[in-house]
């Protein structure tokens, strides 16, 4: 760790928080309208993989993708354009939340459907492969996705195929209401199960950012030197409700002494502790950083709310291309 | 005499053309590169254009399309081989929900450039899950393109401009047409899709066909010529999108429609194609449009229980006779039949 990659840590994950925390406070303006599902609380595991990823790597992600995207550095102003559901968004208003696309920066895409992307990732991949490029895929998903089909299918092919390709699990342990231990045999944890199948593996703490970078790190080397594909899986938690602004623990479907034992653990506070305390961060240095961070955020909304709907015939466009499109 | 050559080796030479033409375009498939080369539609492509881009794949139907279009996306363009429909409905997560919508979805940003072979199968002991036409379905799905070649002659063009559209393409290929003979064409340009082929003329009765059926069609078309009954047939070649124009421009003449189409009759192609005549020919019909489709029951395996479930050319020149009320004689082609019902002709002895 070192002074600059602890301030691009620090930055990334309040810039997320930051986005996902403003969302959900102006969401009852009811001019986000669709369905949006936020990462507040699981920042750290898009930070320190975004900070690990070349431009170049490919990514594809799920119906929670605001933090992946923006971390691979996707373009804010379009991201809440398109939550926003103007024109300037990045799928025209076409997509919302859960389709996020920036081609520019690699991030292929995110769409709703749980497992739909895996085996796209793994596409990339196989394309990458076949090009020779040094790039890799990375594939973000939920502790949900390896309850499908398609992921054991995706997998075996990756494996087969000897691909470089990535699959990071963040692991939130509730798949909207219900608990992991009730959609999944616990005898073995995730990462142990699908070492299983003959994959590089790994797991961590979801909410230590260090140790996400480290692990994801020495993952993407053995990758992008030939080791074929690897299997993440990230412990974290996720402090608002599955899809909406609002926290939902008066439900009681989390029991209140886990609740407080993640969010006494929680991400930013964690590393900034350890950054200040070790002499890599000063507070004033992180207070700077937030106010930037808020002017930015703040204007991205601003922008969102100026730009003009798509006009009403643009509705039936898109439905086939024209001609091929280069990436 | 030209040489001749069949649908089966059309197929392969398209694939071949494309593989050879554009260093982008991947084969892959359950058996493509085996010995039996899916039907002999792939045969040799692995040993000349290399495991990389011609390669047999895992039974992971919806995985592997999923690859596709993530392959796609990375600039190539798949060709993903199922050698029978009903496997490749494992895959109707990706087909819908990625394939058909991501153009849409995303606004435009990106195309998604693959082609999905599927093999339509019938007879010979196909039974209810190895003998579905299910056009109708990825008909039904907005950004997907849907293929049904019916002649040798024009195969290789229609899986060339499937293969170089940009848009996703179901490309389904009726197993009864792989043995039809064509003469030999070095003529290598694609088909445009969404373009119908008047195959014959006359103003009689328009027939509107696909795939298969236009086979029957083309006989029961000379048994009624004989007759002194000349028909306008259409064969589409593509069933998504349809060509509109060239159904309403002959039933403009004729005034009669007959639709004839393989797959079950419920929600079938053949029934857009009357209700879409109905709401714009209305003023030009002379008779009730009708259709003759599979019935609303799976095919069975035995051949006791297939005899009467196709529908065959003397059934097509029955159905004239009643739509123009009058006397028609299909005896010759019951007579000329030399292999039983469930068979396209001697050359298939089964398995599938």
């Amino acid at each position: 760790m070192n002074k600059l990659l602890a301030q691009k840590l620090s930055h990334s994950m309040r810039r997320i928080r930051t986005v996902e925390e403003t969302i959900a406070e102006r969401y009852s303006e009811q001019q986000m309208r669709c369905p949006t599902h936020l990462s507040t609380g699981q920042e750290a595991v898009s930070a320190a993989v975004g900070e690990i990823l070349r431009k170049t790597d490919l990514a594809v992600s799920g119906h929670r993708a605001h933090a992946h995207y923006l971390a691979k550095g996707g373009n804010l102003n379009a991201m809440i354009a398109e939550i926003y559901g103007r024109v300037t968004g990045c799928a025209r208003g076409k997509g919302g939340s859960m389709h996020l696309i920036d081609e520019s920066v690699g991030f292929m895409g995110s769409t709703a459907i749980v497992g739909g992307t895996v085996p796209v990732g793994v596409g990339l991949g196989y394309g990458l492969k076949l090009k020779g490029e040094q790039n890799i895929a990375v594939i973000f998903l939920g502790d949900a996705v390896v309850e499908t089909g398609v992921f054991y299918e995706s997998i075996n092919f990756a494996l087969l195929k000897n691909l470089p390709v990535l699959f990071v699990c963040e692991n939130n342990q509730f798949s909207v209401y219900t608990p992991l231990e009730q959609r999944q045999s616990t005898t073995l944890d995730i990462y142990e199960r699908v070492a299983g199948l003959g994959v590089m593996t790994e797991y961590g703490n979801g909410n230590d950012v260090v140790e996400v970078y480290n692990k994801t790190k020495n993952m993407t080397e053995k990758i992008r030197s030939g080791g074929g594909p690897a299997f993440l899986q990230f412990d974290t938690f996720r402090w608002r409700e599955h899809c909406g602004p609002n926290y939902d623990d008066d439900l009681n479907y989390r029991e209140t002494s886990f609740i407080e034992k993640w969010r006494s653990d929680e991400p930013i506070a964690r590393f900034e502790k350890y950054a200040i305390d070790t002499g890599l961060l000063k507070e004033t240095e992180i207070q700077t950083n937030q106010i930037e961070i808020e002017a930015e955020v703040n204007a991205a909304f601003e922008f969102a709310v100026n730009s003009p709907f798509p006009h009403a015939d643009e509705a039936s466009k898109h439905v086939f291309a024209e001609q091929h499109i280069k990436g | 005499m030209s040489e001749k050559t069949t649908f089966a080796q059309e197929v392969r030479d398209a694939l071949h053309h494309a593989l050879s033409s554009d260093p982008s375009v991947l084969v892959f498939g359950l058996g493509v590169p085996d010995p039996k080369g899916v039907f002999g539609t792939t045969t040799d492509l692995q040993t000349i254009h290399g495991e990389d881009r011609v390669f047999d794949m895992p039974t992971s139907e919806n995985a592997m399309t999923g690859i596709a279009i993530g392959a796609a996306l990375g600039g190539f363009k798949p060709i993903l081989t199922h050698q029978r429909l009903d496997f490749a409905l494992l895959s109707m997560d990706q087909l819908v929900n990625n394939a058909a919508k991501w153009h849409f979805m995303f606004g435009g940003k990106r195309n998604v450039p693959v082609t999905i072979r599927m093999i339509l199968g019938r007879g010979w002991g196909q039974g209810p899950t190895h003998s579905q036409n299910l056009q109708s379905w990825f008909a039904h799905i907005p950004g997907l393109k849907v293929v049904m070649p019916a002649l040798a002659s024009d195969v290789k063009s229609l899986l060339l401009a499937s293969i170089f559209d940009p848009n996703p393409v179901i490309f389904l290929e009726h197993r009864w047409l792989h043995n039809m003979q064509t003469d030999v064409s070095t003529v290598m340009a694609p088909a445009k899709l969404g373009e119908a082929k008047l195959l014959s003329r006359g103003d009689a009765v328009t027939i509107v066909s696909m795939s298969y059926m236009t086979i029957e069609a083309l006989h029961a078309v000379s048994c009624l010529k004989e007759q002194g009954v000349e028909i306008d047939l259409i064969d589409l070649r593509t069933v998504s999108p349809i060509d509109w124009t060239k159904i309403e421009k002959s039933v403009e003449k004729t005034g009669r429609l007959l639709v004839l189409d393989t797959g079950f009759k419920q929600v079938s192609i053949a029934g857009e194609i009357i209700t879409h005549i109905i709401e714009t020919s209305w003023q030009h019909l002379k008779s009730q449009p009708v259709r003759l489709t599979a019935p609303n029951y799976s095919e069975s395996t035995s051949p006791a229980l297939t005899q009467n479930y196709h529908v065959r050319a003397d059934d097509i020149v029955t159905k004239v006779g009643e739509i123009i009320d009058k006397e028609l004689n299909c005896q010759q082609l019951i007579d000329q039949r030399s292999s039983l019902h469930d068979v396209p002709g001697d050359w298939f002895t089964g398995p599938f």
